[in-house]
This record gives C-alpha cells, structure tokens and sequence, in this order.
C-alpha cells in the first residue's frame, strides 16, 4: 500500500541523529512488547508480514508520531483482536474472559534460544528462474492497496540484476492470507539518476530485493 | 532479566502511562489465554540487554580481516561462514556479507521498517529505525555519512542496500591500516555497529585506549 511506512526519499524529515551508548530499550515495556512478538511468532499465531501489513495501516499521524515499539504495540492489538485471539473488551479489561485457541506450539524458557532464531524464508521453487545475474530488468508500476515490498522510489524504473536469492515466500501473498506463494528474489541495483534524475550523485547506487513478480524483462 | 529500572519508566502506580498499561494488558490477557510464557519474554529480553549485540559481528569482521580463506567463505556465504564460528546462536538464512574497497562504501537501510542483521548485530539503534534515516539513506547517503561526521572520496562509489526482503546484509569494513599482526581479540574492538552498517569505517588504532 502506498502508506507512510514506504519512506525513501521523502525530504524533510531533517538529520540522523545518533544516541551516544544507547540501551538495548529505553523503558521496560518495550522489551516486553518485543518479546512477546518473538513468542506469538513462534507459536504461529501471526507472521513477520502480518505485522508489518498491520503497521502500514496505522493511521498515518499515529505511524509517524509513535515511538517505534509503541507501533509494535499497536499493530499486536491489531492482529491480536482481528485474528481473533482476544477480544477489544478483553484487552480493555486486562483480562481473558474465555480460554484462548489452540497454537500449533508455545515459547517456554528452556527453548528461548531456538525460538528466537530466525526461521528460513525459502521455499520449494514453483517454476524455472526467469531472470540471471547481469539482466536489465524493469520494476513494474504497480500501487497494490494491501502490503507489497516494492518500494514506491523504485518501480517503473530500469535496473540490473546482481543475485538471485532463490525461492522465498511472497510478503504480498503471506500479508494477505493468500499463502506462502513461493517466489524467485532478486538483488536489483540501479543508478541514482533512474531513481532520482539527472541531478542525482553519479557515484550512486542503489539496490532492493525484489520478488520476481515485481520484476519485467527489458 | 537486568534489574536496573531506567529512569524514565515509571512502572508504579498512577504512573503508569497509557502505552505501559495497553503492553500490560496485552501480557496479561495472552498469557491468561495460554498464549505465551511470562518467563520465557523475561529470558527474550535478558539475551538481548546480554548476549545478542555487535560484538558478534565484530568478531566476524576479525576474523575476516586476518584470515582469507575466512573472509572468502563469508563473502560467498554468509550465513554459513558465521554459523561454522559457533560462537552464536544460529544465524537465520539469508545473511549476506559485502565488502568495502577504497573504490566502494556500503552502506544499509530498510526504507520500508525496520529489517536489520540481528543476530549478528543485536538490536538497531533507534536512529537506524528513523525516518531521517530511512528517507534519506537511498537518496543522499552522503549527507547521512555527513550527520555521522564520515567523509568519503567524492569518486569513491557508494553502494546503498535496501532491506526489502529477508535478506540481512552486514558490510564488512576496511581494516585499518597501523593493525598488522594484531590479534583477532584486539582487531574486534575496532569494528564498532556503525562501521557494519556502513554509517562508519572501522576505528583507527588511535581512537581505542
């Protein structure tokens, strides 16, 4: 979707700047929230692309003006209640009023470890790899209203292929329930004055990940 | 769990902001539900304020520095060169290492969230999950090296990798020079976070005590 979120090259937003001997978090529920996005992952309840789909469809004021682990906090509640492993009441009163679901597993402490390993993207290829490092590819002009990973400064524009990442599941389809959808990706790199005109820094280039579906042949 | 309270968190009483009391309400009502263990998110947020920081990714880089058979196999594969070190939990699938010459700077950025090489560099600073960041990164990645106080060669080409899938990128910085015969141990403390995300180069022999 054509949210906030998909940032790279907006101007404006003025300096980087860096927290001198930051903390792993700045306050303990930020920990907590993490941690239990760590463990809702790993029983299944959600995946990595429901959450960043429900963080796209924050309200824009609310996306831009949260601290970064309250979005996490509000895009849990989110999937939480929509995916229906509570209820808003339950999460006004603090308290279960039904016993949960069944989750395919449960983090406990002895597994920590294994749970927070990430788990692997690839999946089983579908088809025959279109594209080979060296390729010119285009990046299609498309603006899907739900989650996709094809950021808006790159689309319709012309690049090279540099890898191939092999089969991944498709955020597009996962976001969406649609399925793994397993995808060929691609590491396509392209030069600045594509992205950002002629007046752009010539020493410049710029790469994304994108999923083959995103990609034309030139 | 590290029992120091910040002092900022104010987790008494009516105190308790309106974001503390929704995180509260959402632990409580999951683990009512059966959904999740409050001791296992207490060991979660133990092993990142403990065991999962830069340092691992440091020491990769020193090895890298001092070893090229190493260094090849890092480049070729990531994943599989820093699992084979052992020292660290397993390293997720799709670690990806790239190198910085006199004639390339990397640099790394995740335009659209916040995706970022965890496990081999804990978690990103706030700065690097920004909007000043992300915005900028893919577009005038000089004038963020310049917030960073790094200036490059004005020929020196810079290579900006945006984070768009799951592939994690680390850069494996110049080593410095003044460093010959230096021990992987005393190379590590030179590779700081920033210089592997590509907002630094590694430190100088001069800049450690």
């Amino acid at each position: 979707m054509d949210g906030v979120h998909d940032m790279g090259g907006t101007d404006g937003f003025g300096k980087v700047i860096a927290e001198k001997n930051e903390p792993p978090f700045h306050a303990k529920w930020e920990g907590r929230v993490l941690a239990m996005q760590r463990a809702m992952g790993y029983a299944g309840a959600w995946h990595i692309d429901h959450s960043r789909f429900a963080q796209e469809q924050l309200p824009p004021l609310d996306y831009l003006g949260s601290p970064y682990y309250r979005r996490w906090m509000l895009a849990m509640e989110k999937n939480v209640t929509e995916r229906g492993y509570a209820t808003p009441e339950e999460l006004k009163a603090g308290h279960a009023q039904t016993a949960g679901k069944n989750l395919k597993r449960k983090l406990t402490p002895d597994i920590v470890a294994e749970g927070m390993t990430r788990s692997s993207f690839y999946r089983q290829q579908q088809g025959p790899q279109k594209f080979q490092p060296g390729d010119r590819v285009r990046t299609k002009n498309i603006h899907p209203a739900t989650h996709t990973r094809l950021p808006r400064y790159a689309r319709g524009k012309t690049g090279v292929v540099e890898m191939c990442h092999g089969c991944h599941m498709f955020p597009d389809s996962v976001a969406t329930d649609r399925g793994d959808n397993p995808q060929w990706l691609y590491t396509v790199v392209f030069d600045s004055r594509e992205l950002w005109g002629p007046d752009a820094d010539p020493t410049l280039k710029i790469s994304i990940d994108a999923f083959e579906p995103y990609l034309e042949k030139v | 769990m590290a029992d120091h309270d910040h002092s900022h968190d104010h987790e008494h009483g009516s105190e308790l902001s309106e974001t503390q009391l929704r995180v509260r309400a959402l632990e409580t009502v999951l683990t009512e539900k059966g959904y999740i263990d409050p001791k296992a998110l207490d060991a979660i947020v133990e092993a990142y304020e403990t065991k999962i920081g830069p340092r691992n990714g440091s020491v990769v880089i020193a090895k890298a520095w001092t070893n090229p058979e190493f260094k090849k196999a890092l480049l070729a594969d990531a994943t599989k060169a820093v699992a084979s070190m052992g020292h660290m939990s397993r390293v997720g699938d799709h670690l990806v290492a790239v190198e910085n010459t006199p004639q390339r700077h990397n640099m790394i950025v995740c335009t659209l969230c916040s995706c970022y090489p965890w496990e081999v560099l804990g978690l990103p600073p706030v700065w690097y999950k920004s909007a000043p960041y992300r915005s900028r990164a893919v577009k005038d990645p000089r004038g963020v090296l310049d917030d960073f106080g790094v200036k490059l060669p004005k020929d020196t080409e810079i290579r900006v990798w945006d984070s768009t899938a799951e592939t994690r990128f680390i850069v494996l910085p110049m080593r410095p020079a003044g460093t010959e015969g230096w021990s992987e141990d005393k190379l590590a403390d030179l590779v700081t976070r920033d210089s592997m995300i590509g907002t630094g180069l590694a430190l100088n022999p001069s800049e450690v005590k």
